[in-house]
């Protein structure tokens, strides 16, 4: 598959790929060491984030690996993963386990075990974020939180989701520092009376600034040493280049390709030192971000298109080299991959006149994608009605490789989802996804995902009046015994009430947990990067941003629609089963019921094959959804918004949930995404997609569907099939669809001997990931997927 | 329990099928596809075909017509009038063999593809390759023959025979063996491909 690899970047990228994740305490230790100094006491805690990051800055390890040209790491070397302890300090036992699981390992040394038990756990039992959060939530909380209704994103991991825009290519850190500095100035101690809070964040931003300086210019020190020792006079020339670029940017705006490159890449590591923050970090559209650079570096004869890709796959390369940081419990439940969702953003438009923004790069970039295949970074491309045929078909070969990438967004509607959000237009054609599905504004939204909702979790709730099967206990409000529903309406308003109950429970919560963060953790660093923080000086955290919508994401309509379907036309329409018979089976898990079940699963409509009595329920789900959640507030001036997708929680929640109505037995997964309930859809693609347009998307912040195509399906012309099938759903005003391209037999041969398919890459929700890695549970729900066999 | 028959299918109203065929009317105009009525043999059906093929007609969907043209020249004008494109089976230019393997001969069928052509119908003319029966190299260059002599022919697809029917045969004739036959190897379409694109149209192997 690797081809068009130059020795430099295959060893490189095999480095990268032969490399276990494992766990660095240097981090820790750093942190640990400053947090024990008396500034915590005397400054206040936007200064006092500042200045543990330029301790961070000033003394964790730099790392050249042999041969590359774009330099970096977060940890110590490639896939040396830091921890987070201010954020979430991990038990001798979590170590343990992080070690030994399945899932995700970490190799944890004895060595680490030892700084952590001795060093770590000692001083930050009691004090972290974790802590305080699950200390400030109330028992109702915490009761439906443990009984699976919903995850909470924010216990181990700071809100991120941001992605940066052009700013960086056209500015340094110094011009940063004039803007922070002017800014303060003009700071009124009469009339704001939050001017000293505002200083105190300027202060830290311009501390931060200087911190990501130091740390560049450590590493051009390295650069510049290490090529007075080198003897091969080629790789000599390259590390002067590198120490010449590592002394010039961030601190300036890039001059060069090369410069742009690393600059951006020396931001990346920083809004990832700082703090853990979800879906790392991205640099946007890199296609438009770059194009400048290329054509001025050709016209000057600096660059050759081949130079330019070798950095490209340089800069992929470094992505790769960075796992997500260990996650534990429910948060690695929900989010179980090394995948850490930094996104390259292709095509689209132009933001300035909505003009078609594909161009040379664009194409580069899928060739870099196609021969990396890699399953970091993620990348997606945006396909508006403006962008040519050619680029999308283009983007559907890489995609019948089969890994999973590019995923496909619709550019047209993220713009429509983006004004009807109240932004102006120019910032609207700014958009794309930040990690997974959801959309923001580049460099200018704070757009915080809180966590998972489980839809079949409350639907059960709704058939038990609010007592959970599980455990007994009474989770939910009391919403009526299900056994005297004379009507399906009944049913629903039971569900609804339950589904409100919950979104409100969440909602309080979110509003102490944005508190939490903005008062006690506060990243000044990534503040620097979005606008309006500057100009407000206010925090990412705080409202800096100019746009801070919040999520609660969605998930299982599949299922809960079936459910509901098989409910209507069973027990109400055609009453050829009775409520309390379905319910006595359900609590039985189908055992003696097995009739009953086949015809749960084979006679009921489904959502998923353009069938409106399925389809209309779905419809009806999400906008009870949207109702009681869209446009509530938030504390950071922003309001709630919708986005159905998974990651990998569908498996978590199905694990939670007893059998339903569509004849899902207990602990099966729930659907995933907008994705029909595996295996129930089998009118073939086409009726998937006119299912899943039935929501109304626009009004979404996001939504994510799946499919599964048997490889044959796409030889030959199928390239341009495809391409239609995208396009007919996006017509239809589609968000994002993805793929995968693997027949069953092949997964189920992987599941049998990994050790084979080490390389096998596939689709799971949002990213790809190892087949190998995902664990056996997610690799049962992907061979369950529905395998298109035409189109 | 054995199963004495099983069914295969189900019987639709006209409008029935028509709700099914609008559903995808965004992918006919994405893609500048449509529908296409094939068999069994559609043209046994002409009430409910043509009936369907007006309503399609109504509704500007482009329809195909699959057949083996095996049909009174009567229905075939009628279907004519009402379809944008022909899909005609081609399987043995000689009338003898045609009668021997097929029950018929193929008289009435090169007529009604002539008679097609003469009316102007864009066609695609789709020949099974079935080897043994039907690509030896004489019946290679009739059929290339033939259909340069024709109007409207903008594709000829030769289908590789696929083994795949044993079992549906086997349903059908009650577990009765049909005839050992394999698949055409790539070399041969390739080589039937190259000469019929002597011919001056394309040559599409599978579709």
């Amino acid at each position: 598959m690797v081809k068009n690899m130059n020795e430099r970047v295959a060893k490189l990228r095999k480095q990268s790929v032969d490399t276990r994740p494992y766990i660095s305490a240097e981090r820790a230790e750093l942190m640990t060491e400053f947090y024990k100094s008396d500034i915590p006491q005397r400054e206040s805690v936007p200064v006092c984030r500042a200045l543990s990051f330029k301790h961070l800055m000033e003394n964790k390890t730099i790392c050249i690996n042999d041969g590359e040209l774009i330099v970096g790491e977060r940890g110590p070397a490639p896939k040396a993963t830091p921890t987070y302890p201010e954020l979430c300090c991990h038990t001798m036992e979590d170590l343990r386990i992080l070690n030994s699981r399945e899932r995700t390992p970490f190799v944890v040394t004895e060595e680490v075990r030892k700084i952590y038990s001795e060093k770590i756990i000692p001083f930050w039992t009691g004090k972290t974020m974790r802590e305080k959060l699950f200390g400030a939530m109330d028992q109702k909380w915490h009761q439906a939180f443990n009984a699976g209704v919903f995850t909470e994103f924010m216990e181990q991991r700071a809100p991120g989701h941001a992605i940066l825009d052009d700013k960086i290519y056209r500015k340094g850190m110094l011009d940063f520092k004039r803007d922070i500095a002017e800014n303060r100035k003009k700071l009124d101690y009469f009339n704001d009376l939050r001017a000293y809070e505002k200083d105190q964040e300027y202060q830290a931003m311009d501390i931060c600034a200087d911190a990501i300086i130091i740390f560049a210019q450590r590493y051009a020190a390295k650069a510049k040493e290490l090529s007075q020792q080198e003897s091969d006079p080629v790789r000599r020339s390259e590390l002067e280049q590198i120490a010449e670029v590592c002394s010039y940017v961030p601190a300036n705006a890039p001059r060069n390709f090369w410069e742009a490159l690393q600059s951006y890449w020396f931001v990346h590591l920083s809004v990832i030192t700082e703090l853990n923050t979800w879906d790392s970090f991205n640099p946007g559209r890199l296609d438009q971000h770059l194009l400048g650079f290329y054509k001025k570096g050709l016209e000057e004869r600096i660059l050759t298109p081949e130079q330019a890709k070798e950095l490209l796959q340089c800069f992929w390369i470094k992505f790769n080299n960075q796992p997500a940081p260990p996650k534990v419990g429910i948060t690695e439940e929900q989010s179980g991959t090394y995948v850490d969702f930094a996104l390259i953003n292709t095509g689209g438009l132009r933001a300035a006149d909505g003009s078609d923004a594909v161009n040379d790069i664009s194409y580069m970039i899928l060739d870099v994608v196609e021969e990396m295949r890699l399953p970091q970074p993620s990348s997606c491309i945006q396909i508006s009605k403006k962008n040519p045929d050619r680029f999308l078909k283009r983007a559907c070969e890489v995609i019948r490789t089969g890994f999973g990438q590019p995923s496909v967004f619709n550019t047209d509607v993220i713009i429509e989802e983006m004004l009807q959000d109240g932004k102006n237009i120019t910032d609207a054609r700014t958009g794309g996804p930040s990690g997974c599905v959801t959309v923001s504004s580049f460099g200018k939204e704070s757009c915080t995902l809180t966590g998972y909702i489980n839809w079949p979790k409350i639907f059960e709730l709704a058939c038990n009046n609010g007592i959970d099967p599980n455990t007994g206990e009474q989770v939910g409000p009391q919403t009526g015994d299900a056994r005297k529903f004379t009507s399906y309406q009944q049913l629903m308003d039971a569900y609804k009430e339950q589904l409100r109950y919950f979104i409100d429970l969440k909602i309080r919560s979110n509003n102490v947990i944005e508190r939490l963060y903005a008062n006690y953790m506060p990243a000044p660093f990534m503040s620097i990067l979005m606008d309006d923080c500057i100009a407000r000086g206010l925090d990412y955290h705080n409202g800096g941003a100019r746009y801070n919508p919040t999520y609660i994401q969605g998930v299982g309509i599949g299922t809960v629609t079936d459910a509901l379907a098989a409910v209507k036309s069973h027990v109400f329409e055609q009453q050829d089963i009775a409520m309390d018979e379905l319910l006595t089976a359900m609590r039985a898990d189908f055992e003696g019921h097995e009739r009953l079940r086949q015809r749960l699963l084979y006679h009921t409509p489904k959502y998923g094959n353009d069938d409106d009595y399925a389809d209309s329920i779905a419809e009806e789900i999400f906008n009870a959804y949207y109702d009681l959640l869209n446009g509530r507030v938030n504390t950071k001036g922003g309001k709630y918004r919708v986005n159905l997708l998974p990651t990998t929680v569908h498996i978590y929640f199905g694990s939670v949930v007893g059998a339903l109505p569509n004849g899902r037995k207990a602990d099966e997964p729930v659907s995933e995404g907008i994705s029909p309930t595996q295996g129930s859809d089998t009118k073939g693609p086409t009726a998937v997609i006119k299912s899943a347009a039935r929501i109304d998307h626009v009004r979404t912040g996001g939504t994510l569907l799946n499919m599964k195509f048997n490889p044959q399906v796409l030889a030959g012309d199928g390239v341009d099939k495809l391409a239609h099938l995208i396009r007919s759903y996006f017509k239809l005003d589609g968000h994002h669809i993805q793929f995968n391209v693997i027949d069953a037999e092949t997964l189920r041969k992987a599941q049998q001997n990994p050790k084979r398919h080490r390389d096998l890459i596939v689709r799971v929700a949002g990213y790809s990931d190892y087949f190998v890695d995902v664990g056996r549970d997610l690799q049962n729900e992907i061979i369950a997927r529905t395998e298109q066999q035409s189109l | 329990m054995a199963r004495a028959r099983e069914i295969i299918g189900r019987q639709m109203t006209v409008s029935e099928v028509m709700f099914e065929v609008e559903k995808d009317i965004i992918f006919y105009d994405q893609s500048g596809g449509g529908v296409t009525f094939s068999g069994g043999e559609p043209l046994m059906q002409q009430e409910f075909l043509l009936a369907l093929l007006n309503q399609c007609q109504a509704q500007q969907i482009h329809t195909a017509v699959d057949t083996s043209c095996y049909a009174e020249p009567k229905i075939v004008e009628m279907v004519s009038e009402r379809t944008d494109l022909f899909l005609c089976d081609l399987k043995h230019m000689d009338n003898g063999i045609h009668e021997r393997f097929t029950g018929v001969g193929n008289t009435l069928i090169l007529d009604n593809i002539r008679r097609l052509s003469e009316a102007g119908k864009e066609i695609v003319i789709r020949i099974p390759v079935i080897p043994g029966f039907n690509d030896e190299k004489a019946n290679i260059e009739a059929t290339g023959k033939f259909t340069a002599s024709l109007r409207g022919v903008g594709r000829v697809d030769i289908l590789p025979f696929n083994p795949g029917g044993k079992e549906k045969s086997a349903r059908l004739t009650g577990g009765v063996k049909p005839v050992q036959i394999e698949a055409p190897s790539e070399e041969k379409m390739s080589s039937i491909a190259k000469e019929l694109s002597k011919y001056g149209f394309e040559v599409k192997i599978g579709g």
